[in-house]
Order: structure tokens, then C-alpha cells, then sequence
């Protein structure tokens, strides 16, 4: 039950970026292009996606648990540390030079092409090395 | 096809639908770097990882064999993808997810760190594309 809901809701997932435009890459670039031709669509998506999701935050709050799990995840933590800021700084800069984040990446692989892959192997192995380069950082620069 | 707004909007509306049938359904935040980077430990919930990236990757697959596939218009630069590879892999683990995470879902129940997360890879994306496309000229 728990892999069907998966199925599905990664099936969704990949349809609703497919239709929305996010799997190009100059669509995205375009919106991060405020000094050029702004291109405004994935403001809409990121709008049109918040919708259904508040929804489900707040019907999950009437549900006792999931359908098919245990429990909700619990309430998200109010300390933003620093590994959020360098974290999505990071990704940010890879985001810009590419036009590809996570989801899209693996969206597009089967029509993205040559470069598609090459990026989703990249994104794959900087995966693999973050919680070793991670516990480097912990250690070069104490967080207090 | 439909202007670009009127597609953004409604994919959006089915992303956000997808966001709430993992949440509902199996109790879990959709965040593609987390459920991505999950599978590449080999941590625990395989199944649900697997099962997801086979609908996220086999969905737009039969999809474009039907509409066509859309223009994904990558750069055929390999410096640049590589770097912009490691960038994304590496950030979205650090920073303990991505656009789907922190963005779709951090945003819509009002989590701080979901919103500081998104405000800081858009000004760094919003950067990076100022200073790589208009003072270097090479993206």
C-alpha cells in the first residue's frame, strides 16, 4: 500500500513538472534572470503547488495518522542553522548554472538527453560525498 | 498549448496534489534531493524511495511518448554540468532539501526554515545567473 501511494503520488509528481514547464531549463534560468528576460511561470507553479500541499497540512491535522502510516512528520523546528544557509546557498548556485533541481532532474531523464544524465550523475555523486564532507565541516569550523 | 502561466499553474496544482498524497498517504514530506539522496544510502524505506522514483521517472516518460517530449534545452557544456551536479547534489543534502521540499512543502505549513532554505538558493540561483550569463557571459 505504502509503495502504491508512492508510485502515485512520484507519478504525479513527474506529470505535473513535465506539463508545467520545470524540466526546461531556460524557463527556469529565465525566472532566476531578473537583470535579463524575467520569466515569471515558475512563481506560478510554486503557487499553484502551495495550494493543494496547505490543504493537505491542515487535513492532516483533523486525520488522526496517514492512511497508510504511522504518523505525520512533526512539526518542522523553528532554529535555522547554518547548514540551511550554506546548504541552500550551494544548491542555489547549481540551480542558476543549470537550470535543474532534484525532481526535474530525474523528471526529464528520459527525454533530457545526454546532458540531462550527465547532470543527474553529478547530482547523484555530490549526494554520496555531502554527509562525508559534511562531517568535515563540522570539524574545520565548530558550529559555536 | 496553453499560455505558459495558465501550464505553470496547473502543473503546479498537480505537483502540490502529489505533495498531499505522500503526506496523506504515507505520513512523509515529498522531498525529491531527501528521497533521491535516501536511495543513494541505501537508508531505510527503500521501497517507498524506489516505488517513488519509478513513477517520477516512468510517468513523464509515457507522457512525452503520448504529448511529445518537451524541450529541456540542457547546456551541452560538461564543466558546467558537472559543477552544477555536485552544486545541487551536495547543497540540497546540506541543507536537508530542495525546491520540493523546503519550497513546496516547507513553505505551505510556515516553516522558518523551510522559507529561509528557499529564500537563500533563489538569491544564490538569482546571482549566479546575473554574474555566469550578463559579466561572464558563459551559461
Amino acid at each position: 500500500m505504502r509503495s502504491l501511494v508512492s508510485l502515485l503520488a512520484g507519478s504525479l509528481f513527474g506529470i505535473g513538472l513535465l506539463l508545467s514547464g520545470m524540466t526546461d531549463t531556460v524557463k527556469v534560468q529565465g525566472w532566476l534572470d531578473v537583470f535579463g528576460d524575467w520569466d515569471p511561470t515558475l512563481a506560478f507553479v510554486m503557487g499553484g503547488a502551495i495550494i493543494p500541499m496547505a490543504i493537505a497540512w491542515q487535513v492532516a491535522r483533523v486525520l488522526r495518522r496517514p492512511l497508510a502510516g504511522d504518523r505525520f512528520p512533526p512539526a518542522p523546528g523553528a532554529e535555522v542553522d547554518r547548514m540551511i544557509v550554506i546548504g541552500s546557498v550551494l544548491f542555489g548556485m547549481g540551480w542558476g548554472l543549470a537550470g535543474l533541481c532534484p525532481g526535474p532532474a530525474v523528471a526529464s531523464l528520459s527525454y533530457g538527453g545526454t546532458g540531462g544524465l550527465i547532470f543527474a550523475l553529478a547530482m547523484v555523486a555530490g549526494m554520496w560525498l555531502a554527509p562525508r564532507l559534511r562531517a568535515r565541516l563540522d570539524r574545520a569550523v565548530p558550529a559555536e | 498549448m496553453q499560455p505558459d502561466w495558465i501550464m505553470g499553474l496547473l502543473g503546479g496544482l498537480i505537483i502540490g496534489l502529489a505533495g498531499a498524497v505522500y503526506l496523506l498517504g504515507n505520513g512523509r514530506i515529498m522531498g525529491a534531493s531527501g528521497i533521491i539522496g535516501g536511495a543513494v544510502d541505501g537508508s531505510d524505506r527503500t521501497a517507498e524511495r524506489l516505488t517513488f522514483l519509478a513513477g517520477l521517472f516512468g510517468a513523464p516518460a509515457l507522457l512525452a511518448l503520448v504529448v511529445g517530449a518537451p524541450d529541456t534545452r540542457v547546456t551541452s557544456d560538461i564543466a558546467v554540468l558537472v559543477a552544477a551536479g555536485l552544486l545541487v547534489g551536495i547543497g540540497t543534502r546540506i541543507a536537508n532539501g530542495c525546491t520540493s521540499g523546503h519550497g513546496v512543502c516547507g513553505i505551505s505549513r510556515l516553516s522558518l526554515r523551510g522559507i529561509v532554505a528557499t529564500v537563500f538558493y533563489i538569491l544564490a540561483g538569482g546571482l549566479t545567473v546575473t554574474v555566469f550569463r550578463h559579466v561572464l557571459g558563459v551559461i
